[in-house]
C-alpha cells in the first residue's frame, strides 16, 4: 500500500504539472482479491467433473468424424450447465459473466469443439438478453430453458468479418414485415439452430452513419427462405457446426426487431464485451489442458537416463507455460468481474481474448513440442489441441482488431 | 404402491476421506469404475507418501471427496425418496469442517438435510469404524431412522466394517454389498454380492444396507439444484452429544510402503524360462 500511495502521489503531481482535467486512472483501482464462493467452487467441480468424465473420452471420436456432439450437450443442458445467463424471470439462472467463465473453461478442458459449440449459443442470446424486450426474452430466451435448443449469431459475411459495417445483407420494410436477402458465413450452429440473431443493413444510404445503418433481428430457422449451406470442413473444433447461410426474400415480422430500426450495430458490438471473457476463459481451458497432458507426459517419458521433466529445456517450457495459463486466467478473470460489477470492461475483455487466444496457440505448439514425435500425431491428444487453438486468434475479434481496440481505450484514456 | 408402514428417514453415512491409492492404479481398488476411469486415473496423480513418523500417510493439502460408494448410497436413498417409498433422506459425516463440502454435494444430490458430526484433531486421526458406528447408531435413536445405507468400504483404509458394526449395535439386521434392493411393504428385498455369485435376502425394517458397486450410476449435482441446496440446513453436532466417546482402543505401531517393485530378469528361451523357475524353487 505504500508504494501504491507514491504512485498516487506521483501520479497526482504529474497531472498536476500538465494541463487538462484531472482523471483518475483506473489502475490504481485496487483489485481485492477473494476466494471462491462455495457456490461458485461447487460450479466449477461439477463442469470439471463432466468435463473430464464424459467430454475428455468422447472428444477424439467426434474430431475425427466431424459429428454434431448433441447427447453430449444434451447432458450439459439437463445438468444446467448451459444457458447460465438467461435470466431466472425467463427460465434460466441469471448467473453473472464471471461464474459462466468458470464453467466455460472447465468444458473448454474437455474439448474446445464442444464449448464452442454451447458458446454460440451465449453469443447467440446475448442479444437478446441485453436489447430484447420482455415479450421477445420470454419467447425466445424461454424456449431454450425448456428444451435443449440452440441459436446463432448470424454477423459475418463471405465478404465482411472484422468490417462489419461492411455487411451486405439488406433487409427492406414491407408493410409489417422486413424482407431480408444476403449471405452469412462461418456461423457456427448454422445448421442447428433453432433462431438466430441477425444483423442486416436497412439504411441502403452509404452516408448514413454505421450507428444508424443496421438493425438486429431474431430470426426463427424454419422461415422459408432460410438456407443453411454444408458443414464446413474446418481445421480444428471440427464437431462445431460451422455453416453458411443464404437468406432470399426471408420474411420477419416487426415484433422481432430488438429496440427499433437502426440500433443494430451497438447491440451486435456490446454482445462481445459480456462473451469475450467466457471465449478468453475457453482459451485458457485448451492451455490448461495442454500444461497437464505436457507435463503428465513429461514425468512417464524418459530420455537420457531421466524423465524429460527433469531436464531443463523441457521443464523452462512447461514453466513458460504455467505462466502463461496463470496470466490468462486472471485477465479472464478481471474482464468477467468488471461487466458484472456494472462497469464498461471493453479494454479489459479485448486483453484477455487477444492474451488467451495468443497463449493458448503457444502453449498447445510447445505441449506437442514435449510429446515430441508422439505429439505430432493423431493417437496423442496435443496434436488436435494445436488444430483447436487457432481459431481463437480468429474468431470473435481476430487478435488485431482486438490490438486495435486495446489502443484505442488506452489512448483514449490517455489522452484525458 | 399403498404401505401400511411408512419409511420415516434414510440417513445416508458419507465417508469423507481422500482417495488415496498408494501410487497404483486406482483399478485395483475400484476395479469396475468404467465410467468412471478417466477421473480415477486423473487422480492417481496424487502421490501417497507415509508420514516420516511412520504412523499414517500425509492427509495435508490432498483433495478429499466423497468415497464412491457412499455416492452409491446417497443415489439409493434418492432414488427411494423419487419413488415416494420415504419420506426424508438425510445425509450425514463425522469429521472437520471440509465435510460440510461433502453433505453438501449430497444435498445437491437431493438430501433433504445434513448432519455434521463434529470430529476434528486428533480424534479425526484415530477415528475409525468402530467410533462411527457408535455415532451412528446414536443418531439412528435420535433421529428414529428406519433405514441406514452406506457404502460398502471407504476406498482409503478399504475397512468393511461400518455398516455391519451399526447393524449389531442397533441389533438390526443387515444387507451388505447390496447390488440390487426393493422395498417390499415393511420388508427389504436385498441381492447381495457374495464370492459365489448372488444371494438374495429379506430383512425387516429397520435395517442397515451397504451398497456395492452396482446398485446405480449415481447423478451429477445439476447446477439448479447447487443453488437450491444452499437453503438446505447442515445441523451441528458433537459426539459427547450423542453420548459417544471417540477415544480410539487401537494403536498403529507403523505404517509402510509397499515394497519397491524389484527389477525383472530377461531370458531368451523357455527352457531358460523354466530352468529359472525351477531354481527359484517355483515349479
Amino acid at each position: 500500500t505504500n508504494l501504491l500511495s507514491q504512485h498516487r502521489i506521483q501520479h497526482i503531481l504529474d497531472m498536476m504539472l500538465t494541463t487538462g482535467k484531472f482523471d483518475y486512472h483506473p489502475n490504481t483501482l485496487f483489485l481485492n482479491l477473494t476466494e471462491l464462493t462455495d457456490q461458485q467452487k461447487e460450479f466449477q467441480e461439477l463442469a470439471r467433473k463432466f468435463a473430464r468424465e464424459e467430454i475428455v473420452p468422447a472428444a477424439p471420436s467426434y474430431d475425427r468424424s466431424g459429428e454434431y456432439p448433441f447427447p453430449l450437450i444434451k447432458r450439459a443442458w439437463e445438468l444446467g450447465l448451459i444457458n447460465g445467463h438467461i435470466p431466472e424471470d425467463c427460465g434460466g439462472m441469471g448467473l453473472g459473466i464471471f461464474d459462466s467463465c468458470l464453467i466455460t473453461e472447465q468444458l473448454a478442458f474437455g474439448c474446445t469443439g464442444v464449448q464452442t459449440a454451447i458458446e454460440a449459443n451465449s453469443l447467440g442470446q446475448m442479444p437478446v438478453i441485453i436489447a430484447g424486450n420482455d415479450a421477445q426474452k420470454k419467447k425466445y430466451l424461454g424456449r431454450m430453458a425448456e428444451e435443449p435448443l440452440m441459436c446463432a449469431y448470424c454477423v459475418t459475411e463471405p465478404g465482411a468479418g472484422s468490417d462489419v459495417a461492411g455487411i451486405k445483407t439488406r433487409a427492406v420494410k414491407k408493410g409489417d414485415e422486413y424482407v431480408v436477402n444476403g449471405q452469412k458465413m462461418w456461423i457456427t450452429n448454422g445448421g442447428k439452430a433453432n433462431w438466430y440473431f441477425l444483423l442486416a443493413r436497412t439504411d441502403p444510404d452509404p452516408k448514413c452513419p454505421t450507428s444508424r445503418a443496421f438493425t438486429g433481428f431474431i430470426v426463427e430457422a424454419d422461415t422459408p427462405g432460410v438456407q443453411p449451406g454444408r458443414k464446413e470442413l474446418n481445421m480444428g473444433q471440427r464437431c462445431s457446426d460451422t455453416r453458411g447461410i443464404t437468406f432470399e426474400d426471408v420474411r420477419i415480422p416487426k415484433e422481432n426487431v430488438l429496440i427499433g430500426e437502426g440500433a443494430g450495430f451497438k447491440i451486435a458490438m456490446g454482445a462481445f464485451d459480456k462473451t469475450r471473457p467466457p471465449v478468453a476463459a475457453g482459451a485458457t481451458g485448451l492451455a490448461q489442458r495442454a500444461l497437464e497432458e505436457a507435463t503428465k507426459y513429461a514425468l512417464e517419458r524418459k530420455t537420457f537416463g531421466k524423465f524429460i521433466a527433469e531436464h531443463q529445456a523441457v521443464s523452462f517450457l512447461l514453466a513458460e507455460m504455467a505462466m502463461k495459463v496463470e496470466l490468462a486466467r486472471m485477465a479472464y478473470q478481471r474482464a468477467a468481474w468488471e461487466v458484472d460489477q456494472g462497469r464498461r470492461n471493453t479494454y479489459y475483455a479485448s486483453i484477455a481474448k487477444a492474451f488467451a487466444g495468443d497463449i493458448a496457440n503457444q502453449c498447445a505448439a510447445d505441449a506437442v513440442q514435449v510429446f515430441g514425435g508422439n505429439g505430432f500425431n493423431s493417437e496423442y491428444p496435443v496434436e488436435k489441441l494445436m488444430r483447436d487453438a487457432k481459431i481463437y486468434q480468429i474468431y470473435e475479434g481476430t487478435a488485431q482488431i482486438q490490438r486495435l481496440i486495446i489502443s484505442r481505450e488506452h489512448l483514449g484514456k490517455f489522452k484525458q | 404402491m399403498h404401505r401400511s408402514s411408512e419409511v420415516k428417514h434414510v440417513a445416508s453415512y458419507l465417508n469423507t476421506r481422500g482417495c488415496e491409492c498408494f501410487g497404483q492404479p486406482c483399478e485395483s481398488h475400484c476395479p469396475v469404475l468404467t465410467d468412471r476411469t478417466i477421473h480415477v486415473q486423473l487422480k492417481t496423480f496424487i502421490k501417497i507418501r507415509v508420514k516420516p513418523d511412520r504412523t499414517g500417510v500425509v492427509t495435508d493439502g490432498v483433495k478429499h471427496s466423497m468415497n464412491p460408494f457412499c455416492e452409491i448410497a446417497v443415489e439409493e436413498a434418492i432414488k427411494l425418496k423419487e419413488k415416494k417409498l420415504v419420506k426424508e433422506v438425510v445425509a450425514v459425516s463425522c469429521g472437520p469442517q471440509q465435510v460440510q463440502e461433502t453433505i453438501r454435494t449430497a444435498l445437491a444430490m437431493g438430501a433433504d438435510r445434513g448432519i455434521h458430526v463434529e470430529v476434528s484433531g486428533k480424534d479425526y486421526e484415530t477415528l475409525g469404524p468402530l467410533q462411527v458406528s457408535k455415532i451412528f447408531a446414536a443418531l439412528a435413536k435420535k433421529e428414529q431412522a428406519d433405514l441406514i445405507i452406506l457404502g460398502k468400504q471407504a476406498i482409503d483404509d478399504d475397512c468393511n466394517q461400518t455398516g455391519q458394526m451399526i447393524a449389531a449395535l442397533l441389533d438390526w439386521p443387515q444387507g451388505t454389498f447390496a447390488s440390487e434392493m426393493t422395498l417390499e411393504a415393511d420388508k427389504m428385498k436385498v441381492v447381495r454380492e457374495v464370492d459365489g455369485g448372488l444371494e438374495t435376502i429379506k430383512i425387516k425394517l429397520p435395517a442397515v444396507v451397504t451398497a456395492d458397486l452396482r446398485l446405480n450410476t449415481p447423478r451429477y449435482a445439476t447446477l439448479p439444484n447447487i443453488m437450491k441446496a444452499k437453503k438446505k440446513k447442515i445441523a451441528n453436532v458433537k459426539p459427547a452429544d450423542l453420548g459417544v466417546d471417540v477415544c480410539s482402543r487401537l494403536e498403529v505401531l507403523k505404517v509402510d510402503e509397499p515394497p519397491q517393485r524389484q527389477a525383472g530378469v530377461k531370458v531368451e528361451t523357455v527352457d531358460d524360462l523354466v530352468g529359472k523357475l525351477k531354481e527359484a524353487g517355483r515349479v
